[in-house]
């Protein structure tokens, strides 16, 4: 048995790695997407951050004495200023980040004014122009001073005033909550692409320009033909999946927002790697032999191709279902679903709250449904109707 | 003589599709394309099966071939039978038809060698085969060459020479000069006589009365599914030229001939 597998493995093998075009075609995608995402990255800090070497402008009108300080604290441009009129048009105009408009005696008022009372409090206006980037965050800071302004002058106790650790999310806490949000689905994708770019092919392709006819006129056995393109195919959907998956965790930390220290999938150990690489494999069996079944139903390429749409879909989906469910919260039963089980071993993993038993389960079932694949491939291809179809 | 092959009552029906009986202007569900066949090839005869398209040449070879089941009957090739030990049988013979390609990104000794590979052929043997087979219809200045990038006739000999990589000593040729051109035709027919010499059975389907006449011994006469005639070329012939005979013959069967 063995040799036949392999020697129709290899041929699978040669014929993919002979032809440069098709081997570009499945690395690229790790580069590109890593280009891809480093450049959202930047584009996206461009966007919405500030150049470092900026001042904020601010007007203050009416700018009381107990105010310069604290304003000064921010280090933004601080002037005076009456013309409230000017100054709007200035920050509607993206020339002035803001305008601060004090009432008239502010600490007076302020000081006097009680809570109880049921009056309005004294009241500050500051203009903004959330369009302008510079302008959205000097609005924030400068709230930021005033509330805080305002709760020193009315202090009756403070929240995480010591200055503590009080935030006890670990690293591998926040990396794992990005990482198993976005990584299934994506996972999930980079394995669907590289096997609907090899199956059509490796399957109706040889249907198509008739050479599957010349392999069955041998004494090798349909199973073994079967078994011998899943495998290969496997083999290349696996390099295919694997460029796409460094590009993408290499590029993640840069398209966060460079935070390279917490989103790192360095946090993750070997055992984790080990787990991940284990599901792959039983999902890329999966998805090729699903693949190969619907690719040996079509005539040509195209048909297949046509064929892998809705499935397309449903990994999708099934790769969505990831990011709002918790592995944990699933029975041992929800791992005996194909494709299913994937998505939640592998938001397990990244979650580094994987369960043993449920990886097991998921492995056995991915196992049992390529093997019971690969049987119904094999009568396919001892079928006349579906062999010699025109 | 040994008896090599012995087709005793081989059956095949195909279902027509509705897109099939629409095209074909039919009410008919069923089609009987092979019906209770039987005839017998001998070691070291060249048989020809004759007919007209669609009398059921390809199916037999098929079948043969254990490329499709029979619905009844049964074919006996070297001892093993289609229906029950295909996978020897495919190991027992060397088939060849215009419809089988080879792929186009591999070299014609990449697929020797790959074809020997699912023969078991062992590797000595082979490379010894290769040089033999290579050198006799000049593949050897093109082993290295593409598929892809050889010539019509230089193909059909790639394919003729994987098929018979192994060493066979049944082997079944469906039209084997279509589409060649004179001089790569001679190489074939040539081929299939030196075959025969060597003691090989060799079974031939073709509408080409002239090469039935060149070629073969004895030869089955095929119209609408059923073996009319299977005897050898002088019987068959009984005086007359084959094409005469072979027409005077469907005339009998089907009818005046159009």
């Amino acid at each position: 048995m063995r040799n036949g597998v392999l020697t129709i493995m290899k041929k699978e093998l040669d014929r993919f790695f002979g032809d440069r075009r098709m081997v570009f075609s499945i690395l690229m995608p790790g580069i590109l997407i890593y280009v891809m995402y480093c450049f959202m990255g930047v584009a996206m800090g461009d966007a919405f951050g500030v150049d470092e070497d900026y001042t904020p402008t601010v007007r203050a009108a009416g700018l009381p004495a107990s105010m310069e300080p604290l304003l000064q604290q921010t280090g933004f441009a601080v002037t005076a200023g009456e013309d409230e009129a000017a100054a709007r048009e200035a920050v509607a105009a993206q020339t002035l980040d803001l305008l601060l408009v004090f009432p008239e005696d502010f600490d007076r008022i302020t000081a006097d004014y009680e809570v109880s009372s049921g009056l309005p409090a004294p009241n500050v206006e500051i203009y903004y122009n959330s369009a302008a980037t510079s302008s959205a965050m000097a609005y924030q800071a400068v709230t930021g001073l005033l509330d805080a302004y305002e709760a020193q002058m009315v202090n009756k106790f403070d929240v995480n005033a010591g200055g503590g650790a009080y935030d006890l999310a670990t690293v591998e806490d926040t990396a794992g909550s990005i990482f198993s949000m976005m990584m299934p689905l994506l996972l999930m994708m980079f394995l669907y692409s590289g096997c609907a770019a090899v199956a059509p092919e490796s399957i109706a392709g040889e249907k198509e320009r008739g050479t599957i006819a010349t392999m069955l006129i041998t004494p090798i056995r349909r199973s073994h033909i079967a078994l011998g393109k899943i495998l290969a195919l496997a083999v290349i959907a696996m390099i295919s999946a694997a460029s796409s998956t460094v590009g993408t965790i290499l590029s993640l930390p840069k398209m966060m927002g460079g935070l390279t220290d917490t989103v790192n999938a360095a946090i993750y150990g070997a055992r984790e790697y080990l787990l991940l690489a284990a599901v792959i494999l039983s999902t890329v069996l999966v998805m090729v032999t699903i693949i190969s079944l619907l690719s040996a139903f079509a005539k040509t390429i195209k048909e297949a191709q046509t064929y892998a749409v809705p499935f397309m879909l449903l990994v999708m989906l099934l790769g969505i279902s990831g990011m709002f469910g918790s592995s944990g919260e699933q029975g041992l039963w929800a791992y005996c679903i194909p494709l299913y089980n994937s998505v939640q071993c592998m938001t397990g993993i990244f979650s580094f709250s994987v369960l043993p038993a449920g990886v097991a389960v998921s492995l056995g079932a991915n196992a049992a449904v390529t093997l019971a694949g690969v049987l119904v491939l094999a009568r396919m291809f001892n079928s006349e109707r579906i062999i010699f179809a025109k | 003589m040994r008896e090599l092959l012995q087709v005793q009552g081989l059956t095949k029906t195909f279902r027509l599709s509705a897109k099939q009986q629409k095209l074909e202007k039919t009410r008919e569900k069923v089609r009987t394309a092979v019906d209770h066949l039987s005839f017998t090839a001998y070691e070291g005869e060249i048989f020809g099966l004759l007919g007209p398209n669609g009398a059921g040449k390809t199916t037999t070879l098929r079948l043969l071939a254990t490329l499709i089941r029979p619905d009844s009957g049964d074919a006996m090739v070297d001892g093993a039978s289609v229906v029950r030990e295909p996978d020897e049988v495919r190991g027992r013979i060397g088939f060849l038809t215009s419809e089988l390609k080879l792929e186009d990104c591999f070299t014609p000794n990449y697929l020797f060698n790959f074809f020997a590979g699912l023969h078991k052929v062992d590797p000595a043997v082979r490379d010894r085969r290769r040089q033999e087979l290579f050198a006799r219809f000049g593949i050897d200045k093109f082993a290295e060459v593409k598929v892809a990038n050889l010539s019509t006739g230089m193909k059909q000999k790639v394919s003729l020479v994987v098929s018979i990589v192994h060493n066979p000593d049944i082997i079944i040729f469906d039209e084997p000069t279509n589409g060649l051109d004179v001089l790569t035709a001679k190489v074939v027919t040539d081929f299939l006589q030196q075959l025969r010499e060597e003691g090989k059975t060799i079974i031939v389907s073709t509408h080409i009365f002239s090469l039935i006449e060149k070629l073969c011994d004895r030869v089955g006469i095929i119209i609408s599914g059923k073996m009319i005639v299977c005897d050898t070329l002088d019987r068959v012939c009984g005086g007359m030229n084959l094409e005469d005979r072979f027409f005077d013959i469907y005339r009998e069967t089907v009818g005046e001939a159009e």
